[in-house]
């Protein structure tokens, strides 16, 4: 915020002094004490933030001393994106955060910890190389003339793990060992072990079993009792209500509401989540649904997918929603063979026999495709050309005589798919690494529209890109449904779900918590049902 | 194949050209007909090996073991023609097999088992040698004129075994650049998780560029015996750094998913001028050593330099040759 001018407010609390940080002065304004009142542990006045969208927009929030404030709100609403310039990983574009009264400019998340605000990252951090005791301490590992002081840092990692209940664990030991649960609570260990002012827990549970989600309740309240604000971020309602004092609802990147958390139900959470000003599109209706082309029963894949079945038909577009983390990516990527199964099969059509599907090739022999979430990393060939990336899948197509490629019919492929779903590239020769996410989207597209397999499997199709190519997307997807092909669309934005599906099937907590079709479908109920899996503490 | 190449296979030859005029000037004897009869004799070996490893680096792996696979691939050769008295094209045939089962070995144990091929191919380094040294008791065996014909010259003082090798390297090129086979390579190096997903297999293919290039160096084993009229256990030491050498020179990058045999060919020839005309004018072995070393580093930068800016003495070559793109 350095570069930006700061906001100035007209604040009616007894702070008549205008801000006029400068960071050469060496000193703020505001750290003579000009406030009369104590100040608040943490305030943020209208901070917005925006990378090609607005994530932030002209959100205000504060936390009291002892306070456990909680942060609600659907995919995209903007709550860790708030928790990250909170602890300096991202920096705001305007507005302004003040810390015991003094303002607030985190430039780092090392800055940010030495002021006292601490975060433990939705993702998991841990080195598995190091051992315990070292990823507890790894930025202030205690040490004499250069060398750690292994004695003094284990006997530290002993308190801050018996803290967390993980007093019988070897500080010396490996932590790429522990489980998925035990690496959270060794980060959330690490967190707590630092002199915070402010702590921010970002989906903390996620990881956890009931009793080490317990003890982390425990731990939570001792830190309040110590006049510690702590910011709790987390879809699962029952424990917001359990440990939070208030609740700040976000959407769209805006702060609607904030609650205590007795008065409010969550029905009315979720209402203010979903919002009312988008309205809802009326159905597509009419398109008939064909023969069932593809079934997936009791499929289970990691910690992700832990029950699903449902069933494709030909000519309709099935929509996929859920909350970030219930499991849908997985549940494609498993039904497609790009991560391994644990259990559950998929069947073609009305066949007895389940497909093998160990690997996408199997997949794709059965006229499975799937555009991946990721296109980067599990897409993109970035310096080839636009015909050899869209080729990829239908090379043996162009060949004759058992591998040898026809150059002209494979241009000729490339040239036709290009004007078919306006893919802008220069030739069809130019690497796809330098066209827009939009066309390097319709290129992965199209190289499953060359296959013309039976099923297409899209994870966040239109992720990213500028609204005319979501616009070729929704076509290409009509045009698929209209061949006859079945459809699956995952995507995190309702409303393009709702204008698109023939229907929609709700994930939560690795199961299908829901199937809506068009006459019966709202935003509250949809988003209901995605919440559904998280709301009772008696998961498993 | 872009035009892009041909600027660049443009580049090099001035290189090269360049090369033979700079010794050349230096030393009245080098541009004879014996010197060039003697690059002529080098090549062969090399380059045939250089073409295998430039698929194996294309594909994102390494080959280590080349030098030692030919040294054992050299010594049952010699064990074939001399002990067993083989005729020259079952004991070569032995030869292409040996090889090729040392690369598949490599190839299956590194894709399959996930261990890199670097780690892989370093043991084959070893084993591979240590076996040559075992089936001929350390011993270098004469064996004369039967295979000593691949190296002698038939047409423009040129040997069969350089037409053979060039037969190799324009079809490796052409496999590369045409097939199917090839293209799958290209986008392995690219992005191996994007083949996989495109339903693609990525692992016959990598195992089998594995088996290729042993089958190449298996080749190579009997273009170097063939020359040196005996086979000779330590035949080849020090061989995989030459050709990964001549591979960078051309271009082709060490991350994979980019790469030309042909350009291969190309430093394939330039370390063969330079080593022969350092030879020439009189360099000492260690002066060969620093200067060879320098031109790759400098060839790998210039390179780099290439594929990161527009304008660059390499990219200036270029252009000299680039036609204007099609549309």
């Amino acid at each position: 915020m350095q570069e930006t001018p700061e906001i100035p407010e007209a604040e009616g609390e007894g702070n008549p002094q205008p801000e006029a940080p400068s960071p050469t002065f060496g000193f703020r304004i505001s750290d003579f004490g000009f406030r009369a009142s104590p100040a608040r542990l943490l305030e943020a006045r209208h901070v917005s933030k925006s990378y090609s969208v607005p994530v932030l927009t002209d959100f205000s929030f504060d936390l009291e001393r002892g306070e456990v404030h909680a942060l609600i709100g659907a995919n995209g609403a903007g709550k860790s994106t708030f928790a990250r310039v909170l602890c300096g990983l991202t920096r705001a574009d305007g507005g302004q955060l003040r810390l015991d009264g003094a303002v607030y400019v985190p430039r780092s998340k090392r800055q940010a910890e030495q002021e006292g605000v601490v975060m433990v990252l939705q993702e998991l951090n841990v080195i598995g190389a190091l051992s315990v005791a070292e990823n507890l301490f790894l930025n202030r590992l205690p040490r004499r003339a250069g060398f750690v002081r292994f004695a003094e840092l284990h006997r530290r990692a002993n308190q801050a793990l018996a803290r967390v209940g993980l007093s019988g664990l070897d500080p010396a030991g490996p932590a790429g060992r522990l489980g998925v649960g035990q690496q959270q609570l060794i980060e959330i260990a690490g967190a707590l072990a630092q002199d915070c002012k402010v702590l921010i827990l970002d989906e903390p549970t996620a990881a956890l079993t009931d009793p080490e989600a317990d003890r982390l309740f425990e731990n939570i309240r001792r830190l309040q009792a110590e006049g510690v604000g702590v910011i709790y971020i987390s879809h699962r309602m029952d424990e917001i209500r359990r440990i939070a004092g208030r609740i700040t609802v976000l959407r769209d990147g805006r702060g609607v509401a904030t609650h205590e958390s007795g008065d409010v139900t969550p029905a009315q959470l979720i209402r203010e989540m979903v919002g009312h000003d988008l309205p809802e599109k009326k159905p597509t209706g009419a398109r008939p649904a064909g023969e069932t082309v593809l079934r997936v029963s009791h499929l289970r894949a990691g910690r992700q997918v832990r029950d699903v079945s449902f069933e494709l038909r030909g000519g309709e577009i099935v929509g996929l929603a859920g909350l970030i983390g219930s499991g849908r990516t997985e549940t494609l990527r498993a039904t497609f063979g790009a991560d391994p199964k644990d259990g559950g099969e998929v069947y073609l059509g009305r066949e007895d026999r389940p497909l093998v599907i160990d690997q996408p090739a199997d997949a794709v022999l059965a006229g499975i495709g799937m555009v991946p979430e990721d296109r980067k990393q599990d897409g993109l060939l970035p310096a080839q050309s636009v015909r050899a990336n869209l080729t990829l899948a239908t090379l043996g197509r162009h060949a004759r005589h058992g591998g040898w490629l026809d150059p002209e019919s494979e241009t000729e492929t490339a040239r036709d798919f290009c004007t078919r779903l306006a893919i802008q590239c220069a030739s069809v020769e130019q690497p796809v690494g330098e066209l827009s996410g939009g066309n390097q989207q319709k290129v992965l597209i199209a190289r499953w529209l060359a296959r013309e397999g039976r099923v297409l499997l899209f994870d966040e199709p239109t992720r990213g890109i500028d609204v005319a190519a979501k616009d070729t997307v929704y076509q290409v997807l009509r045009g698929l449904a209209a061949e006859g092909k079945a459809v699956l669309v995952v995507s995190s934005e309702l409303p393009e779900l709702m204008a698109l599906c023939d229907r929609i099937l709700v994930m939560s907590a690795g199961r299908v918590a829901g199937e809506f079709l068009p006459g019966e479908w709202t935003q509250e109920k949809i988003t209901g049902a995605a919440f559904s899996g998280y709301l009772n503490a008696a998961q498993d | 194949m872009t035009t892009k190449r041909y600027g660049q296979y443009g580049a090099m030859v001035v290189i090269w050209v360049g090369l033979l005029l700079f010794f050349g000037a230096l030393s009245t004897n080098f541009l004879t007909a014996r010197t060039l009869d003697t690059l002529a004799n080098r090549v062969p070996t090399l380059a045939v090996v250089s073409a295998g490893m430039t698929l194996v680096l294309i594909i994102g792996g390494i080959d280590l073991s080349v030098g030692s696979v030919l040294g054992l691939c050299g010594a049952i050769l010699g064990l074939a023609m001399v002990n067993w008295h083989w005729p020259l094209w079952a004991g070569a045939l032995l030869c292409l097999g040996i090889g090729a089962v040392c690369g598949a070995v490599n190839g299956w144990v590194s894709v399959r088992l996930c261990v890199p091929s670097f780690i892989v191919t370093l043991g084959m380094l070893e084993i591979a040698r240590g076996l040559a040294y075992l089936t001929t008791q350390s011993q270098t065996k004469y064996i004369g004129a039967p295979v000593e014909g691949l190296s002698r010259p038939v047409f423009l003082g040129l040997s069969t075994a350089f037409f053979i090798a060039c037969a190799v390297i324009v079809a490796a090129q052409v496999v590369l650049s045409r097939t199917v086979f090839g293209r799958h390579l290209i986008a392995i190096g690219a992005n191996e998780q994007a083949v996989r997903l495109a339903g693609i297999n990525p692992r016959p293919p990598k195992i089998a560029v594995f088996a290729l290039v042993g089958l190449l160096t298996g080749l190579g084993a009997v273009f170097y015996t063939s020359r040196l009229g005996s086979s000779d256990p330590n035949a080849g030491v020090g061989l995989e750094l030459s050709a990964i050498a001549a591979v960078v020179i051309g271009g082709t990058s060490l991350m994979g998913g980019r790469g030309s045999v042909l350009s291969s060919f190309f430093g394939v020839l330039i370390i063969a001028t330079l080593e022969a005309g350092l030879a020439q004018v009189g360099a000492t072995e260690p002066v060969k050593r620093v200067t060879t070393g320098l031109v790759i580093v400098v060839a790998v930068v210039l390179d780099a330099w290439r594929h990161r800016m527009t304008a660059t003495p390499l990219t200036f070559l270029q252009r000299l040759f680039q036609r204007s793109p099609p549309k």
